[in-house]
């Protein structure tokens, strides 16, 4: 297979699962009920998701590998997904400012992905991007209303925006990947896809009566599969089962 | 007569008809009460219950077991909800209930007090304690409380769900390799007598069960039902090629069932007393949550109230 579709693939299969595994760490431990209900729908989404892009890896290679090796038998390095869906949930808001980020991107990719030259990534894109909306819908609302809530809800909202916005800036800095995929009409275009995101975003964040901050470096490499410290941890307990018994159905 | 006497003769009369008494039918202070106990018992159940099965989420060996796993502790939270729904109809507030949780005043489900060590565990507590959970709750659609029969009606089929789930899981154990038949037989050998300890004391040192099952809110003994479980199960554990731990288990061909070794009450009474294995860190676990959640909790109402004042000026504008 084209590397850099595999790689393409990985990158978009690795996010949804990273993060759909760091918001299954909330399932029992939410703020309210049907709030724990709801961030759960989120992570089942887009774990999903990921399993939908690795079942269609196997498939395509051959059929040597299963949907659970990409997950769970590769090292930290051969992830490729953002930094950002690695940070830890931290707290409510750490959780929120992380996923509303996130899922401004998620949306206008899939959005763009849709129209993709390649049918099997069309038809992925197709059958999540109305979890996609609703994530968005979702995240968006509780910024603006956290942001916009109580003066402690809104520092530790700030708080949280402040941190993870260096976070935001990598899911449009293309890889070699990225613009291997733009050229063959596959992937997006991210410098477009930027400015509607991050537009969007700004928006959100206005209304949500929070300060964007004025911060010039943005952190890059998970795409390349140079990650956070967190990543190993993830790693460590995501794949613990498989490691500890190789080769053993579940 | 008295007003009292022939509104609890009416109140009688819709028990004894099979008919459901709904919220806002007169009914007496005792059943009220003991409706309040145990729907909000069953509530908490279900929302600590989370917790132990929690725990394996993030380890879960494969995309299919974890997404099964993530959406059968998304189902119980769900329970906990139509519950505490049914519980509030009954003229007290969430609030209240789980505050009621958190100081300890409410009892929850002495099972979720057990760890979960292996992965096995999450096959067994599908089999059994879903298991033994629906047998207990199947008769209580029948509950002569309208909203609490309705939302078991619910909550049993998915519980149903859960325990076919559960079930498979120890299939494929149990068919695997040496290791995982073993963390299969362990789990049972742990899980076995907390499930059959999920049906209560016996009959002749229940407290409650005789008002209960006058008012049609409990239809069979605690007995009844745990030997009902006992019956059904063994089979099932025949079939997985695992053994229950109990020498003195053995078929009566006069009862058609099977009899089967006492229960440690010792070991029963101090895990509802609040020295099992994991008391406190189940409690501690839901207490921490909704101290971490107050102020987005506060934060929503305080957005909500700025919008609905927003709303009221535009209005009158
Ligand atoms: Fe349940
Ligand atoms: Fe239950
Ligand atoms: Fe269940």
């Amino acid at each position: 297979m084209d590397q850099h579709r595999r790689k393409f693939i990985l990158q978009w299969a690795d996010n949804a699962m990273i993060l759909g595994q760091r918001l299954s760490e909330w399932c029992g431990h939410g703020p309210v009920l049907e709030q724990d209900i709801a961030l759960t729908n989120i992570a089942l989404d887009l774990i999903g998701e990921a399993r939908y892009l690795y079942q269609l890896l196997a498939k395509e290679e051959g059929g040597l590998v299963t949907e659970d090796d990409y997950p769970f038998l590769r090292k930290e390095q051969a992830f490729y997904n953002l930094l950002l869906v690695e940070q830890p949930n931290e707290d409510w808001a750490f959780t929120i400012v992380r996923q509303c980020i996130f899922d401004h991107f998620h949306f206008h990719f899939l959005m763009e992905m849709k129209n993709s030259a390649d049918p099997a990534l069309a038809a992925i894109a197709e059958k999540t991007l109305k979890e996609a909306r609703y994530h968005l819908k979702y995240s968006s609302e509780w910024l603006i209303r956290l942001g916009d809530g109580t003066d402690e809800s809104h520092k530790k909202m700030q708080h949280a925006l402040h941190n993870m916005v260096k976070f935001v800036g990598e899911a449009y800095e293309p890889v070699e990947a990225d613009v291997a995929m733009w050229q063959a009409g596959i992937g997006p275009d991210l410098t477009k896809l930027k400015d509607k995101a991050i537009s969007d975003l700004k928006q959100v964040v206005a209304q949500s009566t929070l300060d964007w901050p004025n911060q010039q470096f943005g952190r890059t490499g998970g795409k390349n599969g140079s990650h956070s410290e967190h990543l190993g941890y993830i790693l460590a307990t995501m794949q613990y089962m498989q490691r500890s018994y190789p080769g053993v159905e579940w | 007569m008295t007003q009292v006497s022939s509104l609890e003769e009416k109140f009688l009369q819709v028990i004894d008809a099979e008919d459901k008494i709904e919220p806002k039918d007169w009914m007496p202070e005792e059943y009220r009460k003991t409706l309040i106990r145990q729907i909000s018992q069953h509530a908490h159940s279900e929302i600590v219950g989370m917790l132990p099965e929690g725990n394996w989420i993030t380890r879960a060996p494969s995309l299919k077991r974890k997404l099964a796993l993530l959406a059968k502790v998304q189902d119980e939270a769900g329970h906990g909800l139509y519950l505490y729904s049914a519980c509030e109809t009954l003229g007290i507030d969430r609030e209240t209930l789980l505050e009621q949780l958190h100081t300890g005043k409410a009892k929850y489900s002495s099972i979720f007090n057990y760890p979960t060590l292996t992965w096995a565990d999450m096959g067994a507590i599908g089999w059994l304690v879903d298991g033994a959970a629906i047998m207990n709750q199947v008769p209580l659609c029948r509950c002569s409380y309208g909203p609490y029969a309705r939302a078991m009606v619910r909550v049993c089929k998915e519980e149903s769900f859960h325990q076919r789930q559960g079930y498979e899981i120890m299939t494929v154990l149990a068919k695997g390799s040496a290791e995982q038949k073993a963390m299969a037989q362990d789990a049972l050998n742990r899980w076995w007598w907390p499930s059959l300890m999920m049906f209560g004391p016996n009959d002749s040192d229940s407290t409650h069960s005789e008002m209960s099952i006058r008012w049609k809110i409990k239809r069979f003994s605690n007995d009844e039902l745990r030997q009902r479980f006992v019956d059904m199960t063994i089979p099932q554990a025949d079939l997985l090629g695992l053994t229950v731990p109990d020498p003195m288990l053995k078929y009566n061909e006069a009862k058609k069932g099977y009899d089967f070794g006492p229960i440690d009450w010792d070991e029963f009474w101090n895990v509802v007393k609040g020295n099992g294995p994991c008391n406190e860190e189940r409690l501690n676990a839901r207490v921490k949550a909704h101290e971490n959640g107050s102020w987005v909790r506060e934060a929503a109402a305080a957005y909500a109230q700025k919008q609905a004042q927003i709303h009221n000026i535009s209005k009158t504008a």
